[in-house]
């Protein structure tokens, strides 16, 4: 059988033919496969959750070239499971520190980082210099833009997210085949779906579903299998169980469908309600900075404190004074309070009390206010003995 | 009856269940049995026109039931109705 070698592709040294030689022997990937994967270009965005396990894996395939686009620095937190990450890069870029390790497991891999954070501008040229694109983004600004990018230039898109112990994975886009837009038209009004900050992520999912992302683009390089195309995958980690939901292309779809409306990049923030930010509509609640909240606690103030965060978060760390409603019970239970009480309100960052305080206000309750930046600015401004998680 | 499964951002406004089993026959019955049961999840499956909000999707079985008949999509004994919301997961500053 020929094999169908792109112009590009040189041999494999006697080096790289003992590294994969594991890969050599299996007929489904032989010497044949082994040369497109070395003749591949992939584009991760995102070196975080997702991008862990992608990265270090797509590495190890063989992957001839791949791109990187992260603008974020290690920290603590991303620890937990971002395992191409370790506590010696805290304080060091993603990017340098991801292709430290990629470069360790396989210096045969070109790597190209891109210190940029993805907008409409840099977009369709950076994808398009990649045979695909792999999703590992953690907001739907992005994750919007990069399924239109991908759709216009007719890349596949292998798609990942995930939330607290579930996960999805499909890819889109592929061949024609449906979008992120067929499977959802419109993303959340900001607030309405609680982010992984606010929600947590099971340190090991992304591992788990970043290497489906990983399988994925592998066997679409290969052209071997069958793509996980028009099924999404569905995995809950507590239930241990995998579940596939068909995936339709949706004629009607404003970017791939009959009658596209979206035939260039837009403005994603704005699409994504986030136009002039969360910040004002916080701040038209009536914020209180956690200093005058501690003023009015040491003067003996006639205030109620309401802690809107979960249970669990509550045992992390809390204010003392504070009495604990998560968000999810305020409605049920604001027949505890009085509509003439003067209450302030937090949570861990200030987004969820926001909405508790819309909640009471909407409910006639007059002297409500929100408490900056939560207890994380708690922490920064008043008691520094108070863990940030 | 019905199973419907409740996805982790939702379990929160019904406390905090996975699964619930209901009566209704067609999807529009049961969605409206599941939001009577718990009131607070109403607003995050639909609009205040009484839509299903463009950001969850509900199947019956493994089918979307934008494909089928919609809300007046007959349910059958023993079938399972999915709501999976988009999620956007990583880490995002909240």
């Amino acid at each position: 059988m020929p094999v169908e070698a792109p112009v590009a592709t040189p041999t494999l040294s006697k080096e790289e033919v003992l590294r994969y030689s594991r890969h050599l022997i299996m007929p489904e990937v032989g010497m044949e496969g082994q040369l497109k994967l070395k003749s591949a270009k992939v584009l991760m965005v995102g070196a975080g959750g997702l991008g862990a396990p992608l990265g270090m894996y797509l590495a190890a395939a063989g992957i001839g070239r791949i791109g990187m686009v992260d603008f974020d620095v290690v920290d603590h937190t991303n620890l937990q499971r971002q395992v191409i990450h370790g506590t010696k890069d805290v304080g060091k870029k993603k990017l340098d520190s991801a292709a430290e390790t990629m470069h360790d497991i396989n210096p045969y891999v070109q790597l190209d980082k891109y210190d940029v954070a993805l907008n409409s501008d840099n977009a369709l040229e950076l994808f398009g210099q990649y045979d695909m694109v792999i999703d590992g983004t953690d907001n739907f600004p992005t994750r919007y833009l990069v399924n239109d990018a991908c759709v216009l230039l007719k890349k596949p898109n292998v798609y990942g997210s995930i939330f607290r112990f579930e996960g999805q994975a499909t890819v889109f886009a592929y061949e024609g085949g449906p979008c992120y837009r067929c499977l959802y038209p419109e993303p959340p009004p900001p607030g309405l779906v609680p982010s992984c900050a606010e929600g947590g992520v099971l340190g090991i999912l992304p591992g788990l579903i970043g290497l489906v992302q990983a399988t994925e683009a592998v066997k679409l390089i290969l052209g071997t299998g069958e793509p996980l195309v028009g099924r999404l995958l569905l995995y809950d980690a507590l239930a241990m169980r995998f579940r596939e939901l068909k995936l339709r292309k949706n004629p009607e779809c404003p970017v791939c469908g009959d009658h596209p409306t979206v035939t260039k990049l837009i403005d994603y923030q704005e699409f994504c309600g986030l136009g002039r930010g969360q910040e004002e509509v916080v701040e038209a609640t009536g914020d209180i900075d956690p200093v005058e909240v501690k003023q009015k606690i040491d003067r003996g103030d006639d205030f109620i404190l309401i802690d809107v965060r979960e249970p669990h978060e509550y045992q992390i760390c809390s204010i003392p004074q504070a009495k604990l409603i998560p968000l999810g019970e305020v409605q049920k239970r604001m027949n505890e309070l009085n509509t003439a009480d003067e209450i302030v309100m937090h949570c861990k960052g200030g987004t969820r009390s926001a909405k508790a305080v819309d909640i009471l206000k909407q409910a006639g309750f007059k002297r409500v206010r929100n408490m900056k930046g939560g207890i994380l600015a708690w922490s920064d401004k008043v008691d520094p003995s108070v863990p940030k998680y | 009856m019905a199973k419907v499964l409740i996805p982790t951002p939702l379990r929160q406004y019904a406390e905090k269940k996975d699964t619930v089993d209901l009566h209704g026959a067609t999807v529009g019955e049961v969605l409206t049995a599941l939001t009577t049961q718990f009131g607070d999840l109403r607003k995050h499956l639909f609009t205040d026109e009484g839509k299903l909000r463009s950001f969850v999707n509900v199947y019956l079985n493994d089918e979307d039931i934008r494909y089928l008949n919609k809300d007046k999509t007959e349910v059958k004994d023993g079938d399972t109705l999915s709501i999976v919301p988009s999620i956007a997961g990583g880490l995002y500053a909240g």
